[in-house]
């Protein structure tokens, strides 16, 4: 991808190396738990210190992730969210933020059911600048991930533990934007990852590419945030947030006043972790 | 669309059969299914592999099943004459150890110690469970909540050998959910654990795979055919919901074209009330667990509840290759409603001494539609997948007498 333009993506991973620190990439699930509340959580995430925003795209049967998602995904259905209505959210969201780059991360279905060219013409309008879809590996490059990148959108690709020095390649080619490095064998969610063990896979991720290395499944609090972020280019964060949602929900599971107030300020501490904590690495 | 020359040749290298198959699965799984594929391929190439499977097909499973002349239904019936292929007098009752015993067989050359399977009626998962007791393997089952309570004399059979049934809760608690959550169990365990899958579904090289280990059923019945006939079979007919006893019947005979042969889907309240399992009736291509098939989905790609009857067929999709067959047209596929299946678990019993699971029931159920209109020299066979005893408690309940 030598010949691509700067992206928000490459700006924003600059401007936090230029920082000296990892980047916040921040998950909710688009709809959860419902369009108006969702759309306020998107618009307030940057000011409350997300660098980058992975904007979830339920799907009724997400393997890949922990209860907690899987849960914020259901109620977003519930309330009739579609793939459209996602593409929608990220059109409002640029009417007043043309700067943070925003990833949809879901599952392949919602966008062959949409149609792949329709989709990415649509998610390209809207300002969604790249995509991280669980169920499409390397082998399946011709799906969505070649078209994707011929439409200037980023693939992400995940890179996980038992993705070996042999399959590393095949897993980085074709990947743009950054890496997502899973940082355990897992759903989302779930085990807490070893810093220690993260920085030397983030290392060995980094010999192979010269695309930033973000962080997550697993990372819930600031302090393990902090942790993370001191071995990587970002730090994402995803089922406390879901969960912070879920927490504030009354009895019927609407949204209280407090929905908005429960992810931003989790944001707050998570960014202040984030931003307190130098890159050990030098770029 | 063209005949291809044969019909047996798929999947090609990247696990697909036409557009359907593939390997739609998160990168943390692609590594340990790149090994189970060259295992496969290297335990085909050994011929103690090919020893051992023989050995238990027929001292552990009871093979061969035998081809049975079912006398008094094809008498009632009054048109073809209907075999039975009894994989329901296999070991544990189904079709399903024939597949379990070559996975098994399989994670035991890997050194792989922990099995995970998922299972609807409880078939698969007793059949794994069966399995791992005799070779010493750690042994988890994942069973939809709803299907644990109505599929309960299996759910305590596994428990008997030794194996831990986890209900799922999740999603609409049947046997698609508890394949997400074997997924996520073999995500988060995935060095050192085995996924047994139970149907001609899943990722590259599952379909082909458990196809390869089923096909002993059509192996068989061509040879039982020819012996009892001195001919081929003049049609075949399953029942399907991922379409694993289907397969093994039907994919010896592809190439046959004097052969027709008919797959029966679960129509459940009926294919117009939305309430049914028939994916390639009423479904459309997508890509769920590992591959892109036919699927029971709403607009948004989102994936429907299956309803039927049967805990088996209760699956909003179906195996890969079914797709292709279906779009090519080499298979009919049908289906049978949940009032129908009943009438036929009914007949098959008081005519035949031979109470069949529900599964098989709708195959049954479409014999009592199709064979009146064939003439006395048409050899028509259908697959008895399985023994009905899981399903007494259901039927009774069901039929309002309570055993």
């Amino acid at each position: 991808m030598t010949s691509r333009l700067p992206t928000r993506l490459d700006a924003r991973f600059r401007a936090c190396a230029q920082e000296g620190r990892a980047a916040l990439v921040t998950f909710v699930t688009a709809g959860d738990p419902d369009l108006a509340t969702s759309q306020a959580i998107l618009a307030a995430l940057p000011g409350a210190g997300a660098d980058i925003i992975e904007l979830g795209v339920p799907f009724t049967d997400p393997m890949a992730d922990g209860p907690a998602i899987q849960a914020g995904g259901l109620r977003a259905l519930k309330g009739g969210q579609t793939l459209a209505k996602t593409i929608a959210m990220v059109r409002a969201f640029r009417e007043s933020d043309a700067a943070t780059p925003v990833v949809l991360m879901g599952y392949y279905n919602p966008i062959y059911i949409y149609g792949v060219p329709r989709f990415l013409e649509d998610a390209k309008a809207a300002g969604v600048d790249g995509l991280i879809v669980v169920d499409l590996p390397p082998e399946e490059d011709g799906e969505l991930c070649l078209p994707a990148l011929a439409a200037g959108l980023d693939f992400i690709r995940l890179a996980t533990p038992t993705t070996d020095d042999r399959r590393l390649p095949a897993v980085l080619t074709n990947t743009a934007g950054f890496v997502y490095y899973v940082s355990i064998n897992g759903i989302t969610g779930s085990a807490a990852p070893d810093p220690d063990a993260v920085a030397g896979a983030v290392a060995r991720i980094k010999s192979h590419t010269g695309l930033p290395v973000a962080v997550g499944f697993g990372v819930r609090t600031p302090e393990q945030a902090a942790a993370i972020a001191a071995g990587a280019d970002g730090v994402v964060v995803g089922s406390a947030l879901v969960d912070a949602v879920r927490r504030s929900l009354d009895a019927e599971g609407h949204a209280t006043a407090e929905t908005v107030g429960a992810v931003t300020g989790l944001v707050a501490s998570l960014a202040a972790a984030v931003r307190g904590v130098a890159r050990q690495a030098a770029e | 669309m063209n005949a291809p020359n044969s019909f047996r040749t798929g999947p090609d290298e990247n696990g697909h059969f036409g557009i359907f198959g593939g390997r739609f699965v998160a990168e943390t799984l692609m590594p340990n299914i790149l090994e189970l594929e060259a295992a496969y391929r290297a335990a085909c190439a050994d011929p103690s592999y090919k020893a051992e499977m023989e050995e238990g097909l027929k001292h552990y499973v009871g093979r061969p099943s035998p081809l049975y002349f079912a006398e008094r239904l094809t008498e009632h019936l009054g048109g073809a004459k209907i075999y039975l292929k009894r994989e329901e007098l296999n070991h544990t009752g189904s079709h399903k150890v024939n597949n379990v015993l070559g996975q098994i067989l399989l994670a035991r050359r890997m050194g792989k110690k922990r099995i995970i399977a998922e299972t609807g009626a409880g078939q698969h998962g007793v059949a794994t469970a069966t399995l791992c007791a005799r070779y010493g393997l750690q042994c988890v089952v994942y069973m939809g909540a709803v299907d644990v309570a109505r599929q309960a004399p299996n759910v305590f059979r596994m428990k008997m050998l030794g194996a831990e049934v986890v209900p799922v809760q999740s999603g609409s608690k049947t046997l698609k959910d508890a394949m997400n959550e074997a997924l996520r169990d073999w995500v988060t365990n995935v060095r050192d654990t085995f996924y047994c899958i139970g149907t001609v579904a899943g990722p590259h090289p599952y379909p082909g795979m458990v196809r390869d280990f089923q096909s002993i059923i059509g192996i068989e019945t061509r040879a039982q055919m020819l012996e009892a006939e001195g001919r081929l079979p003049d049609s075949l007919i399953a029942c399907i919901g991922g379409g694993s006893n289907a397969m093994g019947l039907f994919h010896p005979f592809l190439d046959d074209p004097s052969v027709a042969i008919y797959g029966v889907e679960a129509a459940g309240h009926g294919i117009a009330s939305g309430l049914h399992a028939a994916s390639l009736t009423g479904g459309r291509p997508g890509v769920l667990h590992g591959n892109r098939t036919y699927l029971l989905m709403d607009d948004d790609g989102q994936i429907a509840e299956a309803h039927s009857i049967s805990a088996g067929l209760d699956y909003p999709g179906i195996g890969p290759e079914h797709s292709w067959l279906h779009d090519i047209g080499r298979v009919n596929y049908i289906s049978a409603t949940d009032e129908e299946a009943l009438a036929a678990f009914q007949l098959l019993s008081k005519l035949e001494g031979i109470i069949p699971a529900l599964e098989p029931a709708h195959a049954i159920a479409k014999v009592i539609e199709i064979a009146p209109t064939l003439p006395a020299d048409h050899l028509m066979v259908v697959n008895l997948s399985g023994r009905g005893d899981k399903d007494i408690p259901q039927v009774a309940e069901i039929l309002g007498s309570r055993l």
